[in-house]
């Protein structure tokens, strides 16, 4: 039973991270209706930065502000710069972009770094909470986390004018320029809140899976996974989602299949899902007019 | 315009062109002159396995030392090292240009596992010796399908017999549970425990658990692990999926005695797992420890000190990866000793599995290296090792596969 349990939380917890990948994708899906293959890599350069301030004897917390900012600023030139030159060209273009993204920011970093993990610190104490036996304090920390990245999006997309401006933007480009939104800066601030999201998802993550260029390639597949299980115009659907992948993939590998396939029967599980409920277990079913 | 007789003439020249190196190579002592003996190797300069690098250059240093000192047997050497940056497919590249452009006598300590694997065939065919190639998989050692390729550590599959026999000998009654990665350097360990287990395999190897490197991390398959009931706990996994076991083992509060494989232990990766958590651990070493005290004062450890400071920078002496390097370029001198003047690839091949209880300034005491036509596994030997928080502590004798 306790095994069961061990299992079960810290599937919670991985999914956790996962779930918060999963809304930087989200919210760049909701502000432009790309998905983001370099999202991971930006949130591993992020974390990078801030095991840099934290190294040079920046307090853990004024790190974290300090590189969510920063992100968001990134986040922001990177759409200026680099995407908004393709605004116009086909999908494909933009595939390409990012693909090439993710190569520049690893090689990058492992130019800069090396390719050694390094201990990321957590911010939660080392005692585990409340007596709590089946995780430690960073697990229930991460859930935390979690939960409140999700009520932020949900709030700001909710009830703020600039959220509700941001959704028409994305929904309907033309109508929103007649009512006087930005549109173009509404997509630039999509890409940096996404990228201010995906940093906490990096900084959440190191702990757990130690810091290396590398350490976002698999986290981001499952973050993926998670999106689009849940829906990815949902953010309470991919939270949902990263949650189920987490447990899942723990409970399938140790009592389902063994740990060799288990990666693979998680994802024909979600296939399975997907081909009966092809908007995700919460998206929004969209019916186009001819 | 293509009649029967261009395409044969065409077909003629061809396999005249072809034919070149292969006469080339066929020469008594290719890549051997009066005055110079070449010798190639890859290393991964740049890429994932950057770390590594510092084993080449401490390679070449050493050669420079020996050449300053008038050479061996009168010839100077002219080691050639070039980046592979851990491909296998560049690898091979820069081993055809070595062998066919430098024309260089043989390779000597190309590193990893995949590299190797990718230029072994090509040097068999080509009766090149790839000698003391810097990798544990046990694939290295088959003088029967491949006689011209040797390995140089202890293999992967030695040092999991080693923990097999202690736990025979030392807690017979052991439940064990493994964590391997899913691959030949995972399953070397598992066929080594068995294979010091025998019979009692089936009984004593309670729960195997395989990750693959492409998941985040190994908690699920600790917390599995740990719910068999298993009280003996061996990591065969790479330095990030260790330090993860690690830490998790012992955040469980698993009380396991806890077997490391000797790929993932060092200083660095231990502080990642927080070093109070990786108090107890086991491993099997078979290099002194540079940045260990304890060597202070032994006359090995000095050499490799005055050598590094003088050919090198002072900063790599606590490096254990580049004290490897020394020594291994130690032996390959005992080898070329030993040709004389006979320096054709047959003789080198010969002498280098004719080595007998060659001694090196850093690998431990006692550990020797042994070759014979049908051993091409020059280190069996290795030294059980303890973390006690601050470093590895040896205890009990040495022991061999």
């Amino acid at each position: 039973m306790s095994t069961f349990a061990h299992q079960f939380f810290s599937g919670l917890a991985m999914g956790g991270v996962y779930a918060i990948l999963a809304l930087a994708l989200v919210m760049i899906y909701q502000a432009t209706h790309l998905v983001n293959f370099a999202q991971g890599e930006m949130a591993m350069f992020a974390t990078y930065m801030a095991w840099n301030m934290m190294d040079s004897g920046l307090p853990y917390w004024a790190a974290f502000g300090l590189t969510v900012v920063l992100s968001f600023a990134a986040g922001v030139i990177i759409e200026r710069v680099i995407v908004r030159p393709f605004a116009k060209a086909p999908v494909l273009s933009m595939v390409i972009v990012f693909i090439g993204m993710v190569f520049i920011f690893n090689s990058v970093v492992g130019w800069i770094y090396g390719y050694e993990i390094k201990d990321f610190r957590s911010p939660f104490p080392e005692k585990a909470w409340f007596g709590n036996t089946l995780m430690s304090s960073h697990e229930s920390g991460v859930i935390v986390v979690t939960f409140l990245v999700l009520a932020l999006v949900y709030g700001f997309f909710r009830f703020t004018p600039l959220g509700l401006a941001m959704r028409a933007a994305a929904q309907n480009p033309a109508s929103s320029r007649l009512v006087g939104i930005k549109v173009g800066w509404m997509l630039a601030l999509g890409w940096g809140l996404a990228a201010a999201i995906g940093s906490i998802a990096g900084m959440m993550a190191a702990p757990v899976v130690y810091l290396d260029p590398n350490m976002m390639s698999s986290l981001l597949l499952y973050g993926f996974a998670a999106a689009v299980l849940g829906g990815i115009d949902n953010p309470w659907g991919a939270v949902a989602g990263g949650f189920i992948v987490g447990v899942m993939q723990n409970l399938v590998g140790a009592y389902l299949v063994g740990t060799q396939i288990q990666l693979s029967v998680a994802l024909v599980i979600i296939i399975g899902v997907l081909v009966m409920k092809p908007s995700g277990l919460f998206g929004r079913v969209i019916v186009t007019r001819v | 315009m293509f009649t029967r007789r261009n395409l044969l003439l065409s077909g003629a020249a061809g396999a005249a062109l072809a034919g070149l190196p292969a006469v080339a190579l066929a020469e008594d002592m290719p890549g051997v002159t009066a005055t110079e003996i070449k010798i190639g190797q890859t290393m991964p300069y740049s890429g994932p396995a950057s770390a590594y690098g510092v084993i080449g250059r401490v390679e070449v240093a050493f050669v420079k030392m020996i050449n300053e000192q008038g050479g061996i047997n009168g010839r100077k050497i002219n080691l050639i090292s070039l980046d592979d940056g851990y491909s296998p497919p560049k690898a091979v590249e820069q081993i055809r240009r070595l062998a066919e452009q430098d024309k260089v006598a043989f390779i000597f300590q190309s590193l990893g596992t995949p590299s190797n694997v990718a230029i072994r065939s090509y040097l068999n065919e080509h009766k090149i010796p790839q000698l003391f190639v810097a990798t544990g998989a046990s694939l290295f050692g088959e003088p029967k399908q491949f006689p011209w390729t040797m390995g140089i550590n202890p293999s992967y599959r030695t040092e999991a017999i080693i923990y097999g026999k202690y736990i025979l000998a030392n807690m017979p009654d052991a439940k064990i549970g493994v964590l391997y990665q899913n691959d030949s350097f995972g399953k070397d360990y598992i066929d080594g425990l068995k294979a010091a287990l025998g019979d009692k395999a089936a009984k004593m190897i309670v729960k195997e658990a395989s990750y693959e490197v492409s998941e985040p991390t190994v908690d699920s398959q600790v917390v599995t692990l740990q719910g068999s009931g298993a009280n003996v706990f061996v990591i065969a996994a790479t330095p990030k999926f260790a330090a993860q076991a690690v830490r998790k083992s012992a955040d469980l509060g698993w009380k396991a005695e806890r077997f490391l494989t000797n790929v993932s232990v060092a200083y660095p990766i231990l502080k990642g797992a927080g070093l109070e958590k990786s108090k107890g651990l086991i491993t099997a070493a078979y290099v002194k420890d540079p940045a260990d005290p304890i060597w202070k004062d032994d006359p090995g450890y000095k050499a490799w000190a005055a050598f590094a400071t003088k050919y090198m920078t002072a900063s790599v002496i606590t490096d254990g990866n580049a004290a490897y390097g020394y020594s291994v370029a130690q032996v390959l001198m005992q080898v070329l000793k030993q040709c004389g003047n006979d320096l054709s690839r047959a003789n080198i091949l010969k002498q280098a599995a004719n080595l007998k209880d060659v001694k090196t300034a850093m690998f431990l005491p006692g550990v020797l290296v042994n070759t014979s036509p049908d051993n091409y596994f020059p280190i069996r030997t290795m030294q059980l090792q303890r973390f006690d928080g601050t470093r590895w502590v040896s205890f009990g004798k040495l022991l061999s596969d």
